[in-house]
């Protein structure tokens, strides 16, 4: 099951732990990997870990022009892309009246309008081997809101709009879009927050734990595998029960 | 019938699996010959690899008629 065997597949955020693990479970089966993140030693590192198979292509995803360009250089160093997993994300939070119209924009510019461009730039190739895997990173903030993340929010919920609309129109050609939701993730990002901030998340959380970076790697590779194919415009959450939508 | 033309109607006939004698100069890809929006968009990609040239959406918009692409592509490439 979930053999992804001569399948090329995009990852963006790979330099971080989420993207990683998502990195390294879709090579583990079987696919060509096409590493993205704008820090080059981390995704070297990742592709030296990976040995064979592995393709780093740096890319600033707030710079539209080098969005543009990432899908046709994977395609180039992979001969086509057949999953594309957007991850990268970054957060600038504040108080909603605090929020600047920069810290607003920017989240929405990387999170969600590079994702849109990405997926436009996949998709003439997966419309023509009428085959292909879109699996988009959003957020349980998305669907439940969360103080001082109005621009995160807004960008994971958008994702899961852009990617149910995506979804319909290209549903016919074999191509499936879907979201996978993760809740509180150990990475870099959650290890910064103190004892006491984890302690009030995890009473939120019914399994009583935060979740791995594997865990989120494994519901993105389900969504990519050939057995998933009857599944799209969903959106699979990774939460621990912390949010049952 | 033009190089063109036959190329052209070659294609629309792969693509959307109609008969030849029904892709003639008034044909409507939508209307007559069965396609959905999308395969209006997938026919206006095959036609820019098969001639090499860019077609610009708002150009692609033009592009009704079986009889519209031969122009458009006559005049383009």
């Amino acid at each position: 099951m979930f053999d992804l065997t001569g399948k090329n597949a995009l990852v963006t955020g790979a330099s971080g732990g989420i993207g990683g693990d998502i990195a390294r479970a879709l090579h583990a089966a079987g696919a060509t990997v096409a590493l993205s993140g704008t820090r080059e030693a981390p995704l070297e590192a990742l592709a030296a870990e990976l040995g064979s198979r592995a393709h780093v292509l740096t890319c600033n995803l707030s710079d539209a022009a080098s969005v543009e360009a990432l899908p046709k250089a994977a395609a180039a160093a992979m001969g086509s892309v057949d999953v594309l997993v957007n991850n990268a994300g970054i957060t600038r939070d504040n108080l909603f009246m605090r929020m600047s119209d920069d810290e607003w924009a920017s989240v929405l510019e990387v999170n969600l309008t590079s994702t849109f461009r990405l997926c436009r730039g996949v998709l003439r190739g997966m419309m023509k081997a009428r085959w292909g895997r879109i699996v988009n990173i959003s957020s349980v903030v998305g669907a439940t809101g969360n103080p001082g993340q109005a621009n995160y929010a807004a960008s994971k919920a958008g994702m899961v709009g852009m990617s149910k609309s995506l979804a319909y129109e290209v549903a016919s050609r074999g191509i499936t879009v879907n979201c996978v939701a993760p809740g509180f993730i150990t990475t870099a990002m959650t290890e910064k927050l103190t004892d006491d901030q984890k302690g009030k998340i995890l009473t939120q959380v019914p399994a009583g734990r935060m979740g791995e970076a594997s865990e989120i790697a494994a519901a993105c590779l389900y969504l990519a595998s050939p057995e998933a194919g009857y599944v799209t415009g969903a959106t699979l959450h990774v939460n621990g029960g912390m949010a049952m939508i | 019938m033009s190089d063109i033309a036959d190329r052209v109607k070659k294609i629309v006939v792969e693509h959307l699996g109609v008969e030849e004698n029904k892709v003639i100069e008034n044909a409507s890809f939508i209307d007559d010959l069965g396609a959905d929006s999308l395969d209006t968009v997938e026919l206006v990609m095959a036609f820019e690899e098969e001639f090499g040239i860019e077609i610009p959406d708002d150009a692609a918009e033009t592009i009704q008629t079986f009889g519209d692409a031969v122009k458009f592509i006559t005049g383009a490439a």
